[in-house]
């Protein structure tokens, strides 16, 4: 690790990346962005929105679980009952009439509430507050490790499945027409959403977890014409305001992952414009 | 005839006795029918009469009762034939980053298509384009292509690769003059070439009229089968419908 540390303060020797804490959430972003730049644009996409915000509330519960069974870090059962949750989901909103907006508000909601009791039993829900905002600057090597496994998982999902998961969004029976198995298409996204947002939980907070997997694909969205300039914008926009709000967390003293969220929402602005100057 | 799709070929699909439920709703009721391979079979029909829900039994998207059976040449049963679908519409919303190369492409290939392009594969996106004279569409996105546009681009894919069975729901309600007509030269040099089983679920009872083999009339279950005449003519028809020309259909075989 001391080999990597030393290699950031020669290549970047910036005054907000001169503590070890610092270099450790900036591995992290380096890792994040892209995993969440790539994630977002098929969240966005599949309008999806709603549901990775589901997941991320619901890690509260996984964290109850956690605790419950006495485990000292409850990122395992957090990631546990995240992927269950997410199955359940898709599968109930496969087969029912219900809309998934209703089914994942249920859920949600549901999965919230039983979190907040559990955790509050004891009488010290303080203690798991940390979950709610978040600490990047708290990260820890393994966790970082974890991050980067988890981009690679990602992108080697995106090279076989992309195709099929972009024809199950535009059009499941048609996708179906053409020799695509669409539930497990489906629950594969879902299943590596809901991984990736419970591994992330940590250090985002739930409160803004969502905005960093829906603002950089919703950014990109309004400036590309392909599926290329959207992904590659996608990962750059979420790259990009990830560095530069650690920096300004730094410097503000503010929360990082909020101040991330606040230049992801800056860059959104841009693409908007952009987009209006261009059908002008 | 020998067929150029070989000894898989899809040459008849039995269906028997084909019921779908959704909860206590009985949507399908007992359809048994055969379509033919090099025969274009129209699905009319009432909104909410069946239509739809009948192909994707077909295709196996949802669950039924009854059997559906596709046979080959000699009578070789095939789990799977391969389907042709033209959906009546796509779930891309305009603004959408999804172009037509895109989506030709995710069809057609396993290489991702947020790699870049290589030259192979913008020839066959040309390829396929010019098989309904689209190829100025590959660089658009698909949510803003009209109605006409997309159903042209959806055929193409439909017929790459040339499908057994060629399913087409209301294929040509967005589509002009000039677009309906090159859709039907398509659809019947693919019967003429390929001896494809086609079926059509549509509204135009005019172009039925003038294009089906067979016309078969849905409303849960079959009230009416045959010819064009005979079911132009059939109570039932009459009864949904009311009288609808049918002259111009009298030589038997529409197109082919």
């Amino acid at each position: 690790m001391q080999h990597i540390y030393n290699c950031i303060s020669i290549i970047l020797p910036f005054e907000w990346l001169a503590p070890d804490f610092m270099k450790n959430a900036f591995l992290a972003l380096l890792a994040a962005g892209p995993l969440f730049g790539i994630l977002g644009s098929f969240v966005v996409s599949n309008k999806m929105a709603f549901f990775s915000d589901a997941i991320g509330h619901s890690a509260l519960t996984g964290i109850a679980i956690g605790v419950l069974l006495g485990i000292q870090d409850p990122t395992a059962a957090v990631i546990g009952f995240s992927m269950a949750l997410g199955f359940a989901i898709i599968a109930v909103k496969n087969r029912g009439s219900a809309s998934s907006d209703t089914i994942i508000g249920v859920f949600s909601s549901t999965a919230v509430a039983l979190g907040v009791v559990l955790l509050s039993a004891g009488g010290n829900f303080g203690k798991y507050q940390r979950y709610l905002v978040g600490d990047i600057l708290s990260i820890s090597p393994n966790e970082i490790l974890m991050l980067y496994v988890a981009a690679v998982v990602l992108i080697v999902i995106w090279i076989f499945f992309y195709n099929k998961m972009l024809l199950v969004n535009l059009h499941p029976v048609f996708a179906h027409s053409r020799g695509i198995r669409v539930f497990a298409v489906e629950q594969l996204f879902s299943l590596a959403t809901a991984a990736v947002v419970a591994l992330s939980i940590q250090w985002t907070g739930l409160l803004v977890i969502n905005s960093l997997l829906v603002l950089p694909a919703a950014a990109a969205r309004m400036v590309s014409s392909g599926s290329r300039k959207y992904l590659t914008f996608s990962v750059l926009i979420s790259l990009v305001s990830g560095i530069s709000g650690l920096a300004l967390s730094y410097y503000a003293g503010a929360a990082s992952g909020a101040s991330i969220v606040l230049v992801n929402a800056v860059l959104f602005f841009v693409c908007f414009v952009i987009k209006l100057l261009r059908k002008n | 005839m020998s067929c150029p799709l070989g000894m898989n070929h899809v040459c008849c699909t039995r269906i028997s006795g084909l019921s779908v439920r959704a909860g206590h709703t009985l949507i399908l009721d007992n359809v048994s029918l055969h379509l033919h391979c090099g025969e274009l079979t129209a699905v009319v029909g009432r909104n909410g009469a069946g239509k739809s829900t009948f192909l994707k039994a077909l295709l196996g998207v949802i669950p039924h009762t009854g059997s559906i059976v596709f046979e080959g040449e000699g009578r070789v049963a095939t789990n799977r034939p391969r389907f042709g679908y033209v959906p009546q519409s796509l779930a891309a919303e305009q603004g959408s980053p999804v172009s037509v190369g895109d989506l030709i492409l995710s069809c057609l290939s396993h290489y991702p298509v947020w790699f870049p392009r290589r030259t192979a594969d913008k020839k066959l996106i040309r390829d396929v384009l010019a098989t309904v004279q689209a190829e100025d569409l590959s660089l658009r996105r698909v949510g803003d292509l009209s109605g006409g546009e997309i159903q042209r681009v959806m055929l193409a894919l439909a017929i790459h690769p040339v499908p057994d069975i060629l399913l087409l729901d209301e294929p040509v309600s967005g589509v002009d003059r000039t677009g309906l007509e090159l859709f039907y030269q398509l659809v019947s040099s693919l019967r003429r070439n390929y001896d494809t089983t086609i079926l059509l679920v549509s509204h135009d009872l005019d172009l039925v009229a003038r294009h089906a083999d067979r016309v078969v009339l849905i409303d849960r279950g079959i009230s009416a089968e045959g010819t064009v005449r005979d079911v132009y003519s059939s109570e039932a028809f009459i009864q949904t419908f009311g009288h609808i020309p049918f002259g111009t259909a009298d030589k038997a075989g529409g197109t082919r």
